[in-house]
């Protein structure tokens, strides 16, 4: 009778097996072969040619990109998902959940259509194209557009990981703070971001890896100008379709993967160290 | 709406409700800021996505139906609206059956590497599209790791629709895996043993007792999977080999018509990728509040 309880409760043991081996299998195959292929074709022709496709002042051109165009899209984001996720969490007002919603909407748009929204705004046809070119300025093809269509694909992340967070923590330590007479500043620096901290850093680390690991959105609005509009992905792109450099562009590519692999390690890091602060976010 | 009422009423303490946007009142909050954060979040929100996406639908309508029409009905896009959709389709099934199965593995057993694999199951989150897209085309070209031997069965991955959905796999399963776990490890483990002591076998619990448990989660994860294989462009293309009629999506058709600056073309695309998209937001936000309901 016992055996036969226990017998109902969990799979039998083949079954068990069978159910590990095939998540193994899988992950393995989906997850764990990509990114060791990534490291094996960049390091394929020999450490010296992997270091040498960095010597390349195109490949340098973008990497100084990238990390320009994440130092301006990260932060503003991150502020705008400190406010929303401060509104949202802390205040009850009509139209709260249809705000939630919206915010999320970028995350349902493709990346292509993303950077496309900005070439009809600020393009040579779009809207503001003719005024612009009036005044010489260059958002399309240049900086401002990388980065704006950046902003859009990255703009979730932050909000995202901080709404669960903060509507769970509530108001009362604030309002404590308050009551002991600190300002609202002061307040929000001494109570509200050491509460938060922890997830708001990872919704950074995950804004961050988007931000730079982005490629639709951006490949629209870059213009694919060699050394001067193509970020990291474009250029693992460019090496990529040039037969000579295909070591080169895995490469590069290795670089981008590494960026990923620290930012699931830190995530990893984040979860199991400070996991019950973050125990919000999950089951979200 | 300007910033220096804003910044005034944050920063006169404990009576910001009365403040700026009459229609969205805080009620009840003795806590600072809430113009100030609202007033910011809805500018920039407006700023740097709704008015974009408007002027996306404004430019449409500016078309006329029966352009769109045209533009929508040649036998290249409606191929590639079919196979962008029903790729993700695709993918999205799968992602639903593995998806499951990784997640009940993960919260019910242990095993060696768990850690290990677990902490993998983001990567797709995390690696940028790009390199997913170069990487999964060196595995599975015919001289790749995987795509030598599946070859030699006869099967062709790269360059073909096949490989279109593997990409949308991978960049999918992490939607369901992360929706299901946190409900399955909540499933009250009680219930199961009721069940148990009442004699069913474990087959009757699973599909009696877990499934319906996990059923509005997975189908969420599942929607949020196919939502972005949808528009997945940077891991799908370098795959796909881009044929037209064969393999090209729906994402790349809009990429070669702005680079042919066919704006009409590329607007009446994207429109109807949009609203297709928002339709499956739509639901999902039912499925949520239904679940909140009755979960």
């Amino acid at each position: 009778m016992a055996n036969r309880y226990r017998n109902s409760l969990v799979e039998p043991a083949p079954i068990r097996w069978l159910l590990i081996g095939v998540t193994l299998l899988f992950l393995g195959v989906f997850l764990l072969l990509p990114l060791i292929i990534v490291f094996v074709q960049a390091l394929g022709h020999g450490v010296e040619a992997f270091f040498g496709a960095f010597a390349d002042s195109d490949t340098k051109a973008a990497i100084k990109l990238t990390l320009l165009t994440a130092a301006i899209a990260v932060p503003l984001n991150t502020v705008f998902g400190v406010a929303a996720a401060w509104a949202i969490a802390k205040f009850e007002f009509r139209g709260k959940s249809l705000l939630s919603a919206l915010i999320d909407l970028p995350f349902s748009v493709s990346p292509v259509i993303a950077g496309m929204l900005f070439v009809l705004l600020f393009g040579a046809q779009g809207w503001f194209g003719p005024w612009l070119s009036a005044h010489d300025i260059k958002i399309v093809f240049a900086l401002p557009g990388i980065v704006l269509a950046t902003v859009f694909v990255t703009f979730p992340f932050v909000a995202r990981e901080l709404i669960p967070l903060m509507q769970a923590q509530g108001t009362e330590e604030e309002q404590a703070a308050l009551t002991l007479g600190a300002g609202g500043w002061r307040m929000f620096w001494h109570v509200t971001i050491p509460n938060i901290r922890w997830g708001l850093l990872y919704g950074v680390l995950l804004c961050n890896a988007r931000a730079m690991g982005e490629f639709g959105a951006v490949s629209v609005l870059s213009g694919h100008v060699r050394g001067l509009t193509n970020t990291m992905p474009l250029q693992i792109e460019l090496l990529y379709n040039d037969p000579g450099a295909y070591s080169a562009a895995f490469a590069v590519a290795s670089l981008l993967a590494l960026l990923g692999f620290v930012t699931l390690a830190l995530k990893n890091f984040l979860e199991w160290r400070h996991g019950d602060e973050l125990a919000a976010l999950r089951g979200n | 709406m300007n910033s220096v009422v804003l910044a005034r009423s944050s920063a006169g303490m404990g009576q910001t409700s009365s403040s700026v946007t009459g229609r969205a009142r805080a009620r009840r909050s003795p806590l600072p800021g809430f113009g100030l954060s609202l007033g910011f979040s809805l500018t920039y929100l407006s700023l740097l996505v709704l008015i974009p996406l408007a002027a996306l639908f404004l430019h449409a309508a500016g078309l006329g139906p029966s352009a769109i029409w045209h533009e929508l009905t040649s036998h290249r896009v409606l191929h590639a609206l079919a196979l962008s959709f029903g790729g993700a389709l695709a993918a999205a099934a799968i992602n639903i059956v593995f998806g499951t199965l990784i997640a009940w593995t993960f919260v019910r057993y242990d095993f060696v590497g768990k850690r290990l694999f677990h902490a993998l199951i983001d990567l797709p989150f995390a690696l940028p599209t790009a390199v997913a897209g170069i990487a999964l085309t060196a595995l599975y070209s015919e001289n790749g790791w995987l795509g030598a031997p599946l070859a030699q069965l006869g099967i062709k991955v790269a360059y073909t629709p096949v490989g279109i959905i593997i990409a949308m796999v991978f960049i999918g399963l992490p939607f369901v895996v992360r929706t299901l776990e946190p409900v399955l490890e909540e499933a009250e483990k009680q219930l199961e043993e009721v069940a148990a002591t009442l004699g069913a076998t474990r087959r009757q619990t699973v599909v009696h007792i877990i499934l319906p448990t996990v059923l509005p989660a997975l189908l969420t994860g599942g929607a949020l999977a196919f939502a972005r294989a949808v528009g997945e462009y940077g891991s799908v293309i370098f795959i796909a080999g881009n044929l037209q009629n064969v393999s090209e999506i729906a994402p790349l058709l809009i990429m070669i018509r702005l680079e042919e600056f066919n704006y009409a073309g590329a607007t009446a695309l994207a429109s109807a990728m949009l609203v297709l998209s928002f339709a499956i937001l739509f639901a999902i936000n039912m499925l949520q509040g239904w679940r909140r309901r009755h979960g």
